[in-house]
Order: C-alpha cells, then structure tokens, then sequence
C-alpha cells in the first residue's frame, strides 16, 4: 500500500535548539502510527509543521503522492489533515454543531444552516460510533466528549490523516479505551492516525507502528507486535529505566492531617466538596485518586488556606485550622506542591532565588526588620539549586524561562526545604518527561522515608499505583472508594474513579465481601448500595 | 380638568424623550456588543462620540444640511476608531490605557477646534433642527402615536437595528465568527479566520454606530454643540453592554432605562420640583450604578475580552 504521508529529512531549528533534526516519517493509509518520545523529543514540533503552524528550514512533505508545502492550520485542514490539540480548539460557549462549522461556508450563504449541519453530525457520530449530541453546549461535556467533537471536527472537514497530541493525557482509563475503539474504527474505514504519546503502554495497545524520537532525531521506527515496552523504553531514553519505583514498606506513625467532613464551594459558588473525610499519617503516602474536576482542587486549596471550607474541619497535629490563613498554615508545616506551576505555583516575572523564599520571605535569614538580605537569599537558592539538580545559568534568571521540569525542580525545592510535617502534591508530574517524573518520584519517596505525611493528589493513575501507600478515590466531592496500596486493583480504581460504584459491586460481588471483611470504607459503600 | 391634561402631557413627553434620548447611547452601545464579542474592550466611546458631535455640528453647520452633518459624524467615529484598533489590535497596546487618552485626547481637541472655529459666542451657534417624521395613521394614536411614531428619522432608524444587529450576530456565518474570536481567538485562527480582519471590522462599525450616535446628539437632539456634551454618555454605553449581558435586545432595554431616568429628570427639573436640579442630573448615573451592582455579577463576558491576541509561530 502506498504510503498517505511521507515527511522527508525535516530540520527545525529553533533559536538555541535543533528541535526537529532530518527526521523522516512515513504513514501508511488507515495505518495507527505511534510518535513516542519524551517531551522536548521534537514529537509536537514536527506535527506542528506538518500542521503548518510551524515553518520547517529543510525537508519535504508528500501527501497523498503529492508534495506540499503547508503554510497554516487552516491549509492543513484543507489538505485534509486534522489534529486534535491537547488543549481542545473548543469554545466552551457554543454547542458542538456551532465549534464544527465554525469557519465554514454555509450552504445558505450568509446564514447558517444549522439543521443540515445537525444532520451530517448525526450521521459521522453514528457511522464511527461517536455518540455526539449537536445540540449539546461544549461546557457541558465531559473531556472525553470533547475530544470526540474535536475528532468529528476534523472528520467533517474532510480529514484523511488524524494527528491526536497526547489525547489521553486527560482521560480516565474507560475513556481511554472508548477512544482506542474509536480510533481502531476510523482507522479500519480508511483514516490514517498519528498518535503523539510518551506512555508506553498505550503506544502498545493502540498503534500499528511506533517511530521513537529522541533529542530530535529518530531512533527508528518499528512494528509494535515486534517490540516491547522495555525496548521502546530504552530507545526513548537512551538507558534502561526502571519503569517500577522501588519501595520499602511503609511505616506509618500518628495522624498528621486529618480532614473530617469536609464541604466546600468551588469558583461558580456549586458544591465541589460534599463531606471529605480523610487522615494521612507520618511517613505514608495517601494517593488522592480521581479524574479532573471532581473536587480535587477545591479539595487542595482549603488545606492550604486559599478556600474557605463551608462546613467540616481540617486538623494538622491535632489541631483546629478550619480556615486559616496560608501563611499560618505554612507556619503550622503545611507544604504544598500546586497544580499549576506557573499560575499558582510561581511568579514568572521573579528571579529563581526571590521565587524560593516565597512564603518565608519574611522569616530570617531572608528578612529582617522587614528588609531582604539579598545575599542569604542568592545563597540559599544556590544551594537549592545544586540539591535538587535544577538546570539554570544562575539565580537571577526569571522564573518563567524554566523548563517545566526544572520549575517543578525548584518548587519542590522550595516547599520541602522549608519546615514541614505534611506534603500536598497536586499532579506533581503533569507534563513532565520520564527523567524529571522519576526524579519527582524518588524525592517524594524520600520525604516519605522522612516521616513527612505525603497527600498526593493525582488523575495520573499508574502514578497513584506506583507511590502511593494507601488509595483513596473522589468522584464529585466525595471519596469513594479508599483501600491499602497492595489491594487495589487498577480496574476497579478505574471504575470508582468514574463513578459507577455500584457496578462493581455487582460484578465482583465475591471480591469486595473480602474487602469488606478487612473492614475497607469503600466495600463497605458498595455493600450497602447492592 | 386642568391636571389630567397636565398629566397626560407630561407622561407623553416624557415617554417621547426617552425614546429620543436612549437613542445616541444605544447606536453606541450596539457598536460595543460587536466590538466586544470580538474581544475588544473600547472604552473610547465617549472619544467617538464626542468628536462625532462636534464633527457633526460643523458638517451640519457649513454645509447646512444635516444629513451630510451625520454622515461627517459617522467619519469622525470611524476615525477614532480606527486610531484604536491601530493601537491596540495591531500594535497590541493595552486597551484600557489607549480608551482613557483617547478620551482625554477627545475633550481637549474638541474644544480647542470648536473655539478656534466658532469663538465663544453669547448666542452660540446653531443649526436647523432635525425635523420629526410623523408615520401616516399610526402617529394619530393617542399617546403611543407623540411617544413612538413622531420621531426622528435616526430614532427609527436605530430601533430598527436592533433586530438586526442581533440576526446578524446570532445567525450568521460572519456572526459566528466575531463571536469565536471574542472566546478563543487561537481556536478561532486554527480554521481559518483572520483575527486581526475581523476585530477591525468589529472596532470600524462600532465607530460608525458611535459616530452616528454623537452626530444625533449634537445635530439631531440640540442643534448645537457644547463642551463635553456627551457628558459619560460613552461610558453609559459601556455600561449598558454589561447590563445587556451583550445582547441587542437587552441593550435597548437598558438603553431605554438609563435614557427614562435622564429624561425623567429633564421633565422634573421642566415642571419645577423643588429638588436641586444637580441632585436630578445625578439620576440616570445613579440608575446606572444600581444596575450594574445587581446585574455585573451575573454576566459573563467574552472570554477573550480586552486581551490581545499574539500570532504563534
């Protein structure tokens, strides 16, 4: 079969950086092509050029037997290649009919033909089994129901090569599988995929063949049924790597935090958290399982001071801090670790060493009578800076000219640095490459081994798995599901963690009467709702 | 006898001249829904209008006839309008800094350029009001005949726009398309539509309905200009977009609201109440200001209002 797309010798350099260096990719007609790579591997660059956002400096592209030279998004499409953005290309406000023929002619001229427009989304809903609603608004939909509108998005534009950036970063593992379905259904019915990824274990489950890409360049491209992971693994790090984190029993000692019917509001005044309870102890990690939105981040932000809980209490050692001030709470040991690095979690204008002595910035040696010693400052961010291995010319730089690895480097350097009992780490590794996870990983485990208590609150479910000592799950402000770290089975984390408790009751009734009987909080849920 | 009829005739006037009066604020306000569903804030309406009314007066003035003075307005809107989106779509400057000096920039140029043409006068100069335009039978009913159909010509035709302006900005390609580019204007690029091209065209037209708007007040309302005569009423403007949650019809309901209170204090201060008359020039501010307290909470703005959109690449 011939070949849909054939990128030859494509060379990107960007001020700096050789970001994309000759590579060449070939994709085959109804053919799921795996781009695996770490970040910064050139992975999004050379789909972005290929989706003419970006100018290549060398190489050619033939599609469909023909060169092309593409310019913009809007020639891509044209060109009949789509691509679903990690962050959807979706105007929340407007109802999927209206984000998909945005842009286009209407077959009444001036005035849009909504019903027609209806009809042909009913049809490719139905035909690659999509289960979209026109009419629905896009706010209103759930991720994975997003992702799809993107994808008929394309299909309606007449798209022959679907380009999907890491699309099941935000998914739960259901979804997730929803979505291979559907991808092995349009592949199957003549629509070419590249599916962009650093998980190994999809790339495997979903893909036909995988190219792997490193520092720009490609290793190589292989059939998946002749690889494995741990191959795929060595050529997209370039050594072996542990896949497993290695670690000692636990040793948990007395409650550190303790969260007791916990109710809050999130930002649209709706109840986000309805009666949280949870207790973490010294030297253990509770991993905070759940996909996005279910009250995650309302749940974080009262235990760090910056949401006002509207009912139930938050104790740390013992003690009341039901609203306190951040800075209290800091004082009381409290460390946090946000979602957003950037947003929250760091002030991009600041220099590295004004950013680490955030929240202690008042205290001596930082300051005194209310004046900054600069130096101890300068001094203490050197020191940060070598421990934990953060890559920066110097302390002067702005914060906002880290990589989102190093920022989360030296945040983590910041938070466990200063005095501190409990840990809150939210999505710790989001966005981050093998290297630096690993390496969030292992100082998370170490603060474990330090008697610290550790909340990690994660929609990454292997992460939960793998450094977590106890599970919990929340599914729309309330836990769920919490068990030991050796009894859960990842199917049914998956399960709770999209709300359908009772089915598992249902089909693994034996399963959780022997969960119950070790008396586990959530079997006991499940029991009381079979 | 003598107070029902007083009565009615006040009540006529009154209605009457809050259907004239709403009218400049609501051709501007109609303007500053697309321009802000297009992502822009424009807060230099007053700017447009202002110099639509003085641009207005002396087309009006020199040439005699006041359609060529409105038409003269309109320019002048477009104009300023067009300094805006200069500066702020295609330079990127911030649009609130830009809006403020344009409008300081508004008031010291008007009035230099009226002195300089028109001197200060004891009797200051005019120009041959606008004449009303009485629709044949539906202007001889009672009280809603004075009220709706004795109008100016601009005030039907503003009302008009109304549904207009919203068919057009609901139920168009083109309207589909401002409105994209006010919430996600990158999403709004990846399929093809020019940002930058629509914004402007958004910015021009407000400038057009602006400038209409200040020309009516100088030419078509007082036959003459004055210093500051707009006085805020950009800025009302501004304020009726919100409390319309940037919906036409909505608009022109605030619109006629605002212009109630304004001329509810005109006739007030005409029938002679004892009540200072600085107290009655409050009111329609005052009006605007409860309004909002109640109403801005509840609106959403278009996401990507008054940020300036950056090309990747």
């Amino acid at each position: 079969m011939a070949p849909i797309l054939c990128m030859r010798g494509i060379t990107k350099h960007f001020p700096g950086v050789l970001a994309n260096d000759r590579i060449d990719l070939e994709v085959e007609e109804g053919e799921i092509h795996a781009l695996l790579g770490e970040n910064g591997a050139g992975k999004t660059t050379l789909m972005n050029i290929l989706y003419g956002l970006y100018e290549p400096q060398e190489g050619e592209i033939v599609f469909q037997g023909r060169p092309i030279k593409v310019s913009s998004p809007h020639q891509a499409i044209g060109l009949g290649i789509g691509m679903v953005h990690q962050h959807f290309m979706l105007i929340p406000v407007f109802t999927v009919a209206e984000n998909i023929i945005l842009g286009l002619r209407s077959s009444r001229g001036l005035v849009l033909d909504m019903e027609q427009v209806q009809r042909r989304i009913l049809d490719l809903s139905e035909r690659y089994g999509l289960g979209i609603d026109p009419n629905a608004y896009i706010w209103q939909l759930p991720v994975g129901l997003q992702q799809r509108v993107e994808i008929i998005k394309a299909l309606y534009r007449g798209a022959k090569l679907l380009i999907l950036d890491e699309p099941t970063a935000v998914l739960t593992p259901q979804e997730t599988r929803e979505l291979f379905h559907i991808l092995r259904s349009l592949a199957q019915q003549g629509t070419s995929i590249i599916f962009i990824s650093h998980k190994l274990n999809e790339v495997m489950a979903i893909s036909d063949r995988v190219t792997v890409l490193r520092d720009g360049r490609v290793v190589n491209t292989v059939l998946t049924r002749e690889t494995s992971q741990t191959e795929l693994a060595c050529m997209m790090v370039g050594r072996e790597v542990v896949l497993r984190i290695e670690r000692p029993p636990p040793a948990p000692g007395e409650p550190v935090l303790e969260v007791n019917d916990l109710h809050a509001l999130n930002d649209k005044g709706l109840p986000a958290l309805e009666g949280v309870s949870l207790r973490v102890h010294r030297g253990e990690i509770l991993g905070l399982a759940g996909v996005d939105g279910n009250g995650q981040i309302e749940l974080a932000e009262s235990l760090v001071g910056l949401r006002r809980p509207t009912g139930g209490k938050i104790l740390v050692k013992g003690r009341d801090v039901t609203g306190s001030l951040p800075s209290t709470l800091i004082r009381m040991g409290v460390a946090c670790i946000p979602q957003d690095r950037k947003a929250i979690g760091s002030i991009g204008e600041f220099s590295l060493a004004e950013n680490v002595i955030l929240g202690s910035h008042d205290q001596p040696p930082f300051a005194r009578h209310g004046l900054l010693n600069r130096q101890a400052i300068r001094r203490y961010c050197q020191h940060l800076i070598s421990e934990f291995d953060v890559r920066t010319p110097g302390v002067d730089l702005q914060a906002r000219a880290l990589s989102g690895g190093n920022l989360q480097k030296l945040i983590l350097a910041r938070e466990v640095s200063r005095p501190h009992d409990i840990l809150i780490a939210v999505q710790p590794t989001r966005g981050l490459d093998v290297g630096a996870t690993e390496f969030v990983y292992r100082r998370l485990l170490e603060e474990r081994q330090n008697g610290k208590a550790i909340l990690l609150i994660s929609t990454e479910l292997d992460e939960v798995l793998c450094l977590s000592d106890r599970i919990a799950v929340i599914y729309e402000g309330r836990i769920v599901g919490e068990m030991r770290a050796e009894e859960a089975v990842a199917e049914e984390i998956g399960l709770l963690i999209a709300g359908s408790r009772r089915e598992i009751g249902i089909g693994r009734r034996d399963e959780s009467r022997s969960t119950a009987d070790r008396k586990n909080s959530f079997a006991k849920e499940t029991r009381e709702r079979v | 006898m003598l107070e029902t009829v007083f009565n009615r005739l006040f009540l006529v006037t009154f209605l009457a001249s809050t259907i004239r009066m709403a009218t400049p604020i609501l051709l501007a306000a109609l303007g500053e829904i697309y321009t802000e569903k297009s992502g822009v804030l424009n807060i230099s309406l007053e700017a447009q209008m202002l110099t639509a009314a003085l641009a207005g007066f002396i087309g009006a003035y020199y040439t005699q006839n006041n359609w060529l003075g409105l038409l003269l307005g309109m320019l002048a809107g477009i104009l300023i309008s067009l300094l805006f989106a200069l500066l702020t779509v295609s330079l990127r400057a911030d649009q609130i800094v830009v809006g403020i000096t344009l409008n300081l920039f508004a008031l010291g140029l008007t009035t230099f350029i009226y002195r300089v043409l028109f001197g200060v006068a004891v009797i200051p100069p005019h120009v041959e009001p606008m004449v009303e335009v009485h629709i044949p039978v539906l202007s001889d009913l009672p009280v809603i005949g004075p009220v709706l159909f004795q109008q100016k010509a601009v005030v039907y035709l503003t009302f008009l726009l109304v549904p207009i302006a919203h068919w057009f900005l609901f139920r168009t390609t083109i309207g589909l398309k401002i409105r994209s580019v006010g919430e996600y204007p990158l999403a709004a690029e990846t399929v093809g539509i020019n940002v930058t091209r629509t914004r402007y065209l958004c910015i021009l037209l407000s400038g057009l309905g602006t400038g209409l708007g200040g020309a009516f007040l100088s030419v078509g309302q007082l036959a003459r200009f004055t210093d500051n005569m707009t006085a805020g009423r950009g800025f009302i403007a501004l304020a009726i977009v919100i409390f319309g949650q940037w919906k036409p019809y909505r608009a022109a309901l605030a619109a006629l609201i605002f212009a109630a209170a304004d001329a509810l204090q005109l006739s007030l201060q005409a029938v002679g109440v004892q009540i200072p008359s600085q107290f009655l020039l409050m009111l329609p501010y005052g009006v605007t200001v409860l309004a909002m307290i109640f109403v801005a909470r509840r609106a959403t703005a278009p996401a990507a209002l008054a940020q300036p959109y950056v090309k990747e690449g």
